[in-house]
């Protein structure tokens, strides 16, 4: 019979650390998809991945199970990644100069037709990360919370730790930084 | 020329973001790899925790040499050989054997 979360976290905070494996199996796709959204190589995703699950292993112990599992680790994993982000604040200074000939193009159409550039396309998706890798790393963290997955203020806050009051102020600087990053672009390209 | 339109151009940007779900793939076999480390990380804390006794100990036994040393080393020497402690304790074993020459 299959044990619930429950029984497999109480097992483990009684010793039977095996009891742990069946949580790593069941939620390491998210925190996977979540260190994916932070980090591009692979060898950092899996470095981020393994720090969550080892920080949860160890801090097990203050899991009260007044929130789902899911929520606490979350929590981790987010702070696992602005953690990260913080330790890896690189290429955030260098110019646009070196957007390859799709992103160009992309940026071109666009000027043309902003109604029609397409959203999917590829050169947009890199673009996007090309920018967002520019951010500060409190910039970044609220960006992906606030714009692109779509959550709450509460939300971030519990996620991050943050105050409600700060996430606000993060946010509004986060959305002028990424204003700044992107009138760059069109200096760079277009004055 | 053309201007950019920098507030369509986040909204575009957002977009393109939104619509590239992040992958979930986990790599082979990484439950297993977190439950080694694990595993690993537990015999080590075994292992830290004699060495810390093991340390523990070794501090005790150096400071009490040491101790024992410097008072030993301050205790002034008695330079009367009649109060020497192995002088006694050879007096009194042998004063047996010293009483028949003594005695008249």
């Amino acid at each position: 019979m299959e044990r619930s979360e429950a029984e497999l976290i109480a097992a483990v905070l009684k010793g039977d650390s095996a009891s742990f494996e069946p949580l790593v199996e069941k939620y390491s796709p998210r925190v996977f998809a979540t260190a994916r959204r932070y980090a591009r190589r692979d060898s950092e995703v899996q470095d981020i991945a393994q720090e969550v699950w080892l920080k949860a292993f160890g801090k097990l112990k203050t899991f009260r199970g007044e929130a789902p599992f899911e929520h606490w680790l979350m929590r981790m994993a987010v702070r696992t990644c602005y953690d990260f982000l913080r330790g890896h604040q690189r290429n955030r200074i260098s110019s646009f100069s070196d957007i390859s000939e799709p992103e160009e193009d992309w940026l071109e159409r666009f000027v043309g037709d902003p109604g029609n550039a397409a959203a999917d396309a590829d050169a947009a998706k890199l673009l996007i990360d090309r920018v967002l890798e520019r951010l500060s790393p409190e910039a970044r963290l609220v960006i992906q919370l606030l714009e692109i997955e779509d959550r709450s203020v509460k939300e971030i806050a519990e996620l991050t730790g943050w105050s409600v009051p700060l996430v606000k102020v993060r946010a509004f600087r986060a959305r002028g930084e990424m204003r700044k990053i992107l009138a760059r672009i069109a200096k760079d390209k277009y004055l | 020329m053309k201007r950019m339109n920098l507030a369509q151009l986040e909204q575009k940007l957002t977009a393109a973001a939104r619509l590239q779900p992040p992958d979930e793939r986990v790599p082979y076999a990484f439950e297993k790899r977190i439950m080694a480390i694990i595993a690993e990380r537990a015999a080590a804390s075994g292992r830290v925790l004699w060495m810390r006794g093991f340390l523990h100990a070794a501090v005790s036994c150096l400071a009490l040499a040491l101790v024992c040393g410097a008072v030993s080393f301050f205790t002034p020497v008695a330079t009367d050989n009649g109060n020497d402690l192995s002088q006694d304790f050879e007096n009194t074993l042998l004063a047996s054997a010293d009483l028949p020459d003594s005695a008249p």
